[in-house]
């Protein structure tokens, strides 16, 4: 790898990003506008404090930590397409895996920002910084988490620019190289949602969190809630780009989310039949989350739609004709995504502060700030993911690689976001909806 | 660790502190208007964590933060750093069959301390629970307000840091911001804290405090005797909490607690638990003791009884 | 052995025993049975007369006295000689009805009056049950005469307040300066403004 060599390919994806349809343009500029305002909001969060958002000593973490945990389930799942592509080295899913690997750094980046902006003093982040600072490893569940994140983010650069990088100069990839990378990805995977579910589960004060089967829990929601993102990301490049997907990879993952719901939701009556069966005082969350404690109620709707959109996707994955359909295939991706997004986002995080310790309820509803910040968020998540697709799809479609003379780039895709009809080639099998 | 390999480490982490601090200063040259890049600003950025300080440094921290406070209050306000004493570890004792619920000690403990008037940050709560329930939060009333108290068939619990033999909150600090000291208090270095708040989350006491905004104090309420660990004021986004008054009882001789001595029933009591003689020994010893969530292993220094 | 023949068997050790019991009881009269701290039994031997004689206090150790601020006098009371110096005391229990009529006594008021505290002869000291004559400032053995667990609470710090320093000198709080001594329930408190609740604080 020589360095002429390297800065080429960069300053080819520099000029590849630049082009695109006006769609492109117009998507890329919502992203950014979006951005824009979650950055004015996170100014005024900066100079005014954490006073802005909701979170009081009662609930101590709200909005932004519940959109963390939930995106590190998002990040997780892409290992649920490693582990067909190839550990079976299963061809049709295979071709997908590095949009999975692309779509578990974007949302890592997301995870990131989430912890930044919930912290009171971003100007100390070098405190984390091993020898820089103290991390104060391995006590604290939380600079497990550091390290673990950051450890899965360098994982999947790595991974997926090396793979790039090589079929951008028409190269085969050093297996012996990429492969332990790769098998590595997949306890690394599991290894962030674990961590991230024994972040909470280890705090004796917070007993809703402190059930043992978190974890397996966090696990199963990740692999229905991210794969459900990635059907429906798969989908829409498919319409939209040049890039092929097989039907049977979309079939194959829809089959996996199927397992993984229905592993959620046995865990969850699991829990449920544990906390009111046994009725203890800890029982006090659980009853809040679900119907209200002393007449406080806010989060009873959100977990009942939760429920019952789970309940119904869980249907839809469960029987073929529906699972295959791709209408009812993406209500039904739609449905686990929010219903999953809800219960262990703000399902998850907020019942762990009401009742506190001290049993006072104080409820919590993010403020305007929290989700303009929290929108920002997801906004660069998408145009970082908007950003790696813009340069992956065409290298995996040999539409971006290096020019014949070696040095400059061939860019085959100009407009990279089409609109269906316009496609050039014919959309492969049978379009979708 | 070797006296050489602790240099070295030192050394190292100094070269790279370096490093980060010429970086740091060069983008903070270009984004921060050069009025508010003041030196103590910087220095304040760059200070290390309080444990790693020499004396040479430490000594500068205190010197900066006396005259940053004393400008801002317009005072001399003083900051030390009292270590702990040798043979002492300090535990709290509180007579439920004499608290009253006047919530004294709550405001003695905001003038002395210097928290934050608005936003509102109390180290201690008071709550209400009833005689025939018992200590069963389920019915804890945090916001009472009768014309007089204590009413009938109620009695009251004060809760502020219990000062835990085995704290969860220091096991979940990402950065060791906050420790427990040789004397059994659990400090927080306020200008090490980054604010993730896994504390407050650890916490089974609701001991622990945000700083969710600037703090304000009136300049005439600032009580200017201080502590780095204790009541100095604290910035913003950084958690803050009780330290049994680290100024005052870390004297010699050392001063009770403020919310001690405020109390208007004598319900609360403090001293040496490794000294046979001290009142706490007496009260662990001779009258009905209970500590406050004894299941979660946390081993409170802070016991609750009943004096009859 | 038959049914019918156990009942009067029982019947006769039963006879038998309690005239046992109640022959040896006068022999064990100066016989005290107690358990000492250990849980071992003390058995002490003492005569009749012994048992009989008056207890009188002999070479008993004086009361620690305790460093205390100025008892909680009613303003403008204090030296009670002032007035008492010339008059006759008068032990006769009564209402009074010229002077001191706002105390009201609240405090066992049916076992004692003025004088079982007062000192009748020297008005400004008071009397312990004793005949000893104390001061003002050592009142708390006077409390601590009917009061013994919150008195020896008190001489360890638990009952009551000290004030001063931990690890240093003390300042005890006198019984008298928390209860009135006619009346000596703790007086309810205006409590001080409960905290802000989360949702209402402005920031």
């Amino acid at each position: 790898m020589q360095l002429r060599e390297v800065w080429s390919f960069y300053k080819g994806t520099f000029v590849l990003i630049g082009k695109g349809s006006k769609a492109y343009y117009i998507w890329l500029a919502a992203l950014l506008s979006l951005m824009g305002i979650g950055v004015v909001a996170y100014l005024h969060q900066l100079n005014s404090g954490l006073g802005v958002t909701a979170m009081r000593d009662q609930v101590s973490w709200g909005f932004y930590i519940s959109n963390f945990t939930f995106l590190v389930g998002v990040a997780a799942a892409a290992v649920l397409l490693v582990i067909p592509a190839y550990v079976y080295n299963w061809g049709p899913i295979k071709e997908i895996a590095v949009l999975g690997e692309l779509l578990a750094i974007s949302v890592i980046c997301m995870c990131l920002m989430f912890v930044t902006v919930d912290i009171g003093r971003p100007d100390r982040f070098w405190h984390l910084i091993p020898k820089v600072g103290i991390l104060n490893f391995p006590s604290s569940l939380l600079a497990w988490d550091v390290v673990v994140l950051n450890g899965y983010l360098g994982l999947n650069l790595v991974i997926v620019v090396y793979y790039l990088y090589k079929t951008y100069y028409k190269r085969v990839s050093n297996k012996a190289f990429t492969t332990p990378l790769l098998l590595l990805s997949i306890p690394a995977a599991i290894s962030i949602h674990t961590v991230t579910a024994f972040l909470y589960n280890g705090l004796g004060a917070r007993p809703f969190w402190n059930a043992s089967i978190l974890a397996p829990r966090f696990l199963a929601s990740a692999f229905s809630a991210g794969p459900a993102f990635m059907i429906i990301l798969f989908l829409l490049i498919r319409k939209y780009t040049r890039f092929k997907i097989k039907d049977e990879a979309i079939h194959k993952v829809a089959e996996l989310i199927a397992y993984a719901i229905f592993i959620n939701l046995f865990l969850f009556g699991a829990e449920i039949f544990k906390e009111f069966y046994t009725g203890t005082k800890h029982l006090a969350p659980m009853e809040y989350l679900l119907f209200g404690l002393h007449g406080h109620s806010a989060l009873v709707p959100w977990i009942w739609t939760a429920i019952i959109f789970n309940l119904f996707a869980f249907l839809i994955f469960l029987i073929p004709e529906t699972r295959n359909n791709h209408v009812t295939l993406v209500m039904g991706c739609v449905l686990i995504f929010v219903g999953v997004y809800i219960e262990k986002g703000m399902g998850l995080i907020i019942p762990g502060f009401i009742p506190d310790v001290l049993h006072e309820i104080y409820e919590y509803a993010p403020t305007g700030i929290e989700l303009l910040i929290s929108m920002g968020i997801w906004a660069t998540g998408l145009f970082i993911f908007t950003m790696l697709l813009r340069v992956a799809i065409p290298i995996l479609n040999g539409d971006f690689h290096v020019a014949d003379d070696g040095v400059g780039s061939y860019i085959g895709d100009q407009l990279f976001l089409v609109s269906p009809t316009a496609k050039p080639t014919p959309p492969p099998d049978k379009p979708p909806g | 660790m070797s006296d050489q390999k602790k240099k070295d480490d030192h050394a190292f982490r100094l070269s790279r502190r370096k490093t980060l601090k010429g970086l740091v200063a060069g983008v903070g040259a270009l984004a921060l208007p050069a009025s508010t890049a003041s030196a103590s600003v910087w220095e304040e950025f760059f200070q290390r964590h309080f444990r790693e300080l020499s004396k040479k440094e430490l000594k500068d921290v205190l010197a900066r933060l006396e005259k940053d406070y004393s400008k801002q209050y317009g005072k001399q306000v003083s900051v030390k750093a009292t270590p702990p004493i040798e043979g002492v570890k300090f535990g709290y004792g509180l007579d439920l069959s004499r608290c009253i619920g006047c919530r004294r000690c709550v405001y003695g403990c905001v003038a002395e301390n210097n928290q934050s008037r608005d936003p509102q940050i109390h180290w201690i709560r008071v709550v209400q629970l009833e005689k025939e329930k018992g200590v069963d939060f389920d019915v804890a009333e945090h916001y009472y307000n009768p014309k007089k108290v204590p009413e009938k068939g109620h009695f009251y619990m004060p809760v502020q840091c219990q000062q835990c033999e085995n704290p969860p909150c220091t096991k979940v600090c990402p950065v060791q911001a906050t420790w427990q000291e040789t004397d059994g208090i659990v400090v927080v270095d306020y200008n090490w804290c980054i604010g993730c708040r896994y504390c407050m989350a650890a916490c089974p006491y609701g001991a622990r405090h945000f700083n969710w905004s600037k703090s304000s104090i009136p300049a005439d309420e600032i009580n200017p005797d201080t502590h780095y660990l204790g009541n100095r004021p604290r910035p913003i986004g950084v958690v803050e909490k009780c330290t049994f008054c680290v100024q005052r009882t870390r004297e010699q001789p050392g001063r009770y607690p403020a919310c001690e001595e405020i109390c208007p029933v004598g319900a609360r009591k403090f001293g040496n638990l490794l000294d046979p003689e001290s009142e706490m020994r007496y009260l662990i010893e001779n009258k009905r003791v209970f500590i406050f969530k004894e299941d979660l292993n946390t081993r409170p220094k802070f016991f609750y009884f009943y004096a009859t | 052995m038959s049914r019918r023949s156990v009942f009067p068997a029982l019947l006769t050790i039963a006879a038998l025993s309690l005239a046992l019991v109640s022959i040896s009881t006068p022999a064990n009269a100066a016989k005290k049975k107690y358990f000492d701290r250990s849980g071992n039994l003390v058995v002490e031997e003492k005569t009749a007369a012994e048992m009989s004689r008056v207890y009188k206090v002999q070479n008993r150790e004086p009361e620690k006295t305790y460093a205390v601020p100025p008892p909680p006098f009613s303003e403008d009371i204090f030296p009670c000689s002032d007035c008492h110096a010339d008059m006759e005391p008068n032990l006769q229990r009564r209402q009074l009805e010229d002077m001191h009529t706002d105390i009201v006594l609240h405090h066992a008021e049916g076992q004692r009056w003025c004088l079982d505290c007062h000192n009748p002869n020297d008005r400004d000291k008071l009397r312990l049950v004793s005949g000893e004559v104390i001061d003002f400032s050592e009142s708390y053995r006077l409390c601590g005469q009917c009061h013994g667990d919150k008195f020896r609470d008190w001489k360890v710090g638990i009952h009551g307040k000290r004030t001063g320093y931990w690890n240093g000198d003390k300042q005890y709080l006198l019984c008298a300066h928390c209860h009135n001594p006619h009346d000596p329930k703790f007086k309810p408190l205006t409590p001080k403004p409960p905290p802000v609740r989360p949702g209402q604080a402005r920031h």
